[in-house]
């Protein structure tokens, strides 16, 4: 069924009783030409464009658990392409220029709302990295301003600009930057997948690959075995695990990363801001929650679930930059777990297994890369070779010395 | 999470600071070693590649807010639990042992 305002009148007149199921749930097929491990925004756009850019429908997609309780429903729905290295900006760009098509793309309202992506900085060294960081974005032709203290102040009058220690003195802005609804990004590629022939099949979790000479030629699953041609992970926080059924060891460790939502209020805060003197960040829901975050927790975790010091970090920093966050209360607090890699960028690549690829490593950011990643990740899968938006995104550029490392923070996963 | 410092006692994680996997050992770097493609593979695991286990999990926390040491834990990843605390020192000082 395609979703449009003629179905909408058509089923509010006939009760709304005729909606259907948005996709199939059929049993494993013995074998296909693509499996996909991870049913989370990743595994999901990958099939969605392996079916639609490269003719390949014998695709299934494997989740253990349902579709969209990984962590592309637990994030904070922010996506923006301000980066600043080379092997990373042209890539985030793509993002978010599939983001802006994909509703009419994917027929689903996924509620992406450009309302722009405001980064403040507190000292005079911290203007010069976003003004550097601005002109960097627009030489690869991506939309950055920089903003000083009135400009800013003119737009979010309620932050705390005089703090005795962190004084706000303006801000980095991509206005094309913005939200998106996590859940309706699982819910629509699945959706648009499955109506091009992929079969989404939950409750199916891996637990074994089998390689016979260096290749890669299926996987065992809770739901028994199924032969592949090709076989690309998309685990996310589980990566390592996964990995390690075929004998791969990664650069990776996985971490917590928490979220939380307050009490629904009436409309505050129209766009995305970010504190630049601590790690938090803040928006609002289409419901009227105040969503934030702050930093990962920082030491190996498989919990989904942090602990209290990183609780009172954020609400210290949310508190240094709106005071009046503090009449509010928090309603609700989570947890994700994050592939957290060597130098704080992601994988997509071939592995040293044939038929075996590899989607990982995005850290805390890689909601926003989901469209991206998934067509490049099909790319990668389809032509057995990288798409220039990804060419840097290597596995082995730990060995050869390529790293894309944004902050400078060495091979330490937690500082990323 | 509270770990249980060898020299403190029990304290807040928040009062340590991580480093992460304990089980790592330093490739030799004796003077005059061949600079081939076994040492850069071993270095290469060292620095980047981690086991990054689901479940308990052997990992350097220094104290850095109480008495500066280092010490190994050992804790579930899964669960958090922590199963047992040594000082770095003792651990490396029993490594070396059994090595030579
Ligand atoms: C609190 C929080 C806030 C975040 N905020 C942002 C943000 O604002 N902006 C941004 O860009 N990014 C953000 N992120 C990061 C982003 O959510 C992730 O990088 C991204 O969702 C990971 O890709 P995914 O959607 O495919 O992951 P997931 O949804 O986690 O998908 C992976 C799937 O693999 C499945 N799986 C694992 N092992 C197996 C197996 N053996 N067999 C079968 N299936 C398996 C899991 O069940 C899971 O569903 C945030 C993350 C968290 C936790
Ligand atoms: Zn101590």
């Amino acid at each position: 069924m395609r979703y449009s305002l003629t179905t909408l009148l058509g089923q509010a007149l006939m009760g709304n009783r005729g909606w259907r199921q948005a996709w199939r749930r059929p049993d494993p097929k013995p074998d296909y030409d693509v499996v996909i491990v991870g049913g989370g925004g990743h595994g999901l756009a990958t099939a969605y464009y392996l079916a639609k850019e490269h003719g390949l429908s014998r695709v299934a997609v494997l989740e253990k658990g349902w579709i969209g309780n990984g962590n592309v429903g637990r994030n904070t729905t922010i996506i923006r392409s301000n980066y600043l290295l080379p092997g990373n900006t042209p890539f985030y760009e793509w993002s978010l220029k599939l983001w802006e098509g994909l509703e009419q793309d994917i027929n689903y309202n996924a509620m992406v709302s450009q309302r722009g992506v405001l980064n403040l900085y507190h000292s005079d060294g911290q203007r010069d990295a976003y003004a550097r960081r601005g002109n960097a974005m627009r030489m690869f032709g991506v939309d950055s301003d920089l903003l000083d203290r009135e400009q800013v102040r003119a737009m979010v009058p309620y932050l705390d600009f005089d703090n005795a220690r962190f004084p706000i003195q303006g801000g980095l802005i991509q206005r094309r930057g913005g939200t998106v609804r996590h859940d309706a990004v699982a819910w629509g590629y699945a959706r648009a997948a499955d109506q091009r022939g992929v079969d989404i099949i939950e409750n199916c979790e891996v637990t074994g690959i089998d390689v016979i000479d260096g290749r890669a030629v299926g996987v065992m699953t809770t739901r028994g075995p199924i032969k592949a041609k090709k076989i690309g992970l998309a685990a996310a926080g589980n990566s390592s695990r996964v990995a390690a059924m075929a004998g791969l060891r990664l650069p990776i460790e996985s971490h917590v990363l928490q979220a939380f939502v307050s009490e629904g209020v009436k409309p505050l805060i129209d766009n995305v801001v970010t504190f630049g003197a601590g790690h938090f960040y803040i928006s609002q829901s289409d419901k009227g929650g105040l969503v934030f975050g702050g930093d990962i927790d920082g030491y190996n975790s498989y919990a989904w679930r942090g602990n209290l010091p990183m609780v009172e970090d954020v609400a210290e920093c949310g508190m240094a930059l709106m005071p009046m966050l503090g009449r509010l209360r928090m309603l609700r607090s989570w947890g994700g777990l994050m592939d957290m890699s060597m130098d704080g960028s992601p994988i997509i690549d071939r592995t040293p297994v044939d038929g075996l690829y590899l989607n990982a490593g995005w850290c805390y950011g890689g909601f926003k890369a989901t469209p991206a990643s998934g067509w490049c990740f099909a790319h990668t899968i389809a032509r057995n070779e990288p798409h220039a938006f990804n060419a840097a995104m290597r596995l082995d550029r730990f060995a050869s010395g390529r790293l894309i490392d944004e902050k400078g923070a060495g091979a330490q996963p937690n500082l990323h | 999470m509270r770990i249980p410092c060898c020299y403190c006692g029990a304290r807040g994680h928040e009062e340590f600071t991580y480093l992460g996997d304990a089980t790592l050992a330093r490739p030799s770097t004796e003077i005059g070693a061949p600079a081939d493609d076994a040492t850069a593979a071993a270095w290469h695991d060292y620095v980047y590649v981690r086991d990054n286990p689901s479940g308990r999990h052997r990992e350097l926390w220094q104290h850095t807010g109480g008495c500066r040491a280092w010490l190994v834990v050992t804790r579930d990843t899964r669960t958090h639990e922590i199963h047992g605390v040594e000082a770095a020192r003792d651990v490396a000082l029993a490594r070396e042992a059994t090595h030579e």
